[in-house]
């Protein structure tokens, strides 16, 4: 909390000493519009907009990059297959998937698209990890013992991957945020946050530019807590079978 | 009964079992002895069906239902101590009754619902010897399961083994000889081998 009143007054300091509005607003000055912009229905029709497509490309991308991960861990072939296709996305500058989204779809699904391209090799690289580096005397325990799958799974496998899926998905939703919003920037959907952003650009309101990027900011903080909680109490919580 | 016959096993070169003749006698326990590195545990692993062996046979294993305890402690740590044993039990086993076996072995009640991680390291053995013994296995090991126990705690958890054991076939090692005597077991001997 220090470190936020510390640089935000670093940031006033600076707008003043710049004085020059249309280069740096000061932070009372982006607060004042951030107020203006909130007390209206279209902020608001704008936020969900960016935050639905972004966050179900999250979503969508933290299931298939689990599932393609357990696949790869059991079958050579679909690692063979997934594991240098992900390395490659990862690697792939973002823009070039924004144009080629744009050019094969159009803008309506671009944040969408992005967001899951960006997060999705990421959640499966970190989660075949954590497979790879299960307990194998743990392993070695359900084999002797005969425990099936469907116990197995949630008392042996879930707790060691668990770790490495919450840093794949606290690495997950900043990307996801900061490609989708880059996405709308270019790809200018209409009604999403990135349009606002870009819109601030042409008539020269940095208030704007600085209200949105908070906006984002504050989003991407909201939900990569969401994720942790919600990871964090299935991590806690026992499985049913030793839930008493 | 299960028998192994000519078995043969190298580990990073070393000649860990050199054409090995053990049998098993069903329902009876057999205490494997014998110095470190003599290779019981590997023999343990060969009839628990985690190593597979150079040469020779493993005969009367198919289909046997297996149960062990390790020389460690192998508890999925953010389970409880019923969670752990409920886990290799049959779906539908009452907790009542996995508790009143928990109890059996010494532990107390309040350390039934804790997750194993919080436990001493006599209780998690505990843990792992009632896991070895609450379900209805053909064949058990049990590598040195007594060692971290206490004055105390040790004789309980040896009597509630005995008593499971009965009419069992177990392989039960040690290098104690009182275990083995206290289990009424069959003496078998490992010599070590030399490096080869």
């Amino acid at each position: 909390m220090l470190a936020v009143v510390f640089w935000v007054g670093c940031w006033q300091v600076a707008a003043t000493a710049l004085d020059q509005q249309i280069l740096l607003v000061p932070p009372g000055e982006v607060v004042v519009r951030l107020v203006e912009l909130g007390g209206t229905a279209d902020f608001w029709a704008t936020v969900w907009h960016s935050f639905a497509r972004i966050v179900s490309g999250f979503g969508a991308a933290t299931i298939v990059g689990v599932l393609l991960a357990a696949l790869a861990a059991t079958s050579r072939v679909v690692d063979a297959l997934v594991t240098p296709l992900a390395t490659a996305i990862r690697t792939t500058p973002v823009v070039s998937f924004i144009i080629l989204v744009l050019m094969w779809s159009g803008s309506g699904r671009l944040a969408f698209l992005i967001s899951f391209m960006m997060v999705a090799p990421i959640i499966y690289t970190n989660v075949l990890e954590g497979i790879h580096r299960r307990d194998r005397a743990l392993l070695e325990v359900a084999e002797v013992f005969g425990i099936p799958l469907v116990r197995r799974i949630p008392a042996i496998d879930v707790p060691a991957v668990l770790p490495y899926l919450v840093a794949g998905c606290r690495v997950g939703v900043g990307l996801a945020w900061k490609s989708g919003i880059a996405a709308e920037v270019i790809g200018l959907p209409q009604g999403s946050i990135g349009e606002r952003l870009y819109q601030a650009k042409i008539f020269l309101s940095t208030a704007d530019v600085f209200a949105w990027t908070l906006v984002v900011i504050a989003l991407s903080f909201a939900v990569e807590k969401a994720v942790l909680v919600l990871l964090g109490r299935s991590q806690r919580s026992p499985s049913r079978v030793g839930s008493r | 009964m299960i028998s192994l016959r000519g078995v043969t096993l190298r580990l990073g070169g070393r000649v860990v079992l050199d054409g090995l003749d053990l049998d098993l006698a069903e329902g009876q326990v057999t205490a494997l002895m014998g110095p470190n590195g003599s290779g019981k545990t590997t023999l343990a692993r060969v009839l628990l069906g985690l190593t597979v062996p150079d040469s020779g046979q493993v005969l009367g294993l198919d289909g046997v239902r297996r149960a062990a305890v390790f020389q460690e402690d192998r508890l999925c740590e953010q389970l409880s101590a019923v969670g752990n044993v409920r886990l290799v039990l049959p779906r539908g086993t009452r907790v009542a009754d996995v508790r009143g076996e928990l109890r059996r072995a010494g532990l107390d009640e309040d350390s039934l619902a804790k997750p194993v991680r919080d436990l001493s390291g006599g209780q998690r053995r505990k843990v792992a010897v009632v896991r070895a013994l609450a379900p209805e296995a053909d064949l058990v090991v049990l590598d040195e399961p007594f060692t971290g126990l206490d004055v105390d705690g040790g004789p309980v958890v040896m009597t509630y083994a005995r008593a499971r054991c009965t009419g069992r076939t177990t392989l039960l090692i040690t290098h104690d000889r009182a275990e083995a005597d206290l289990f009424g077991a069959r003496v078998v001997e490992l010599a070590p081998h030399p490096t080869g």
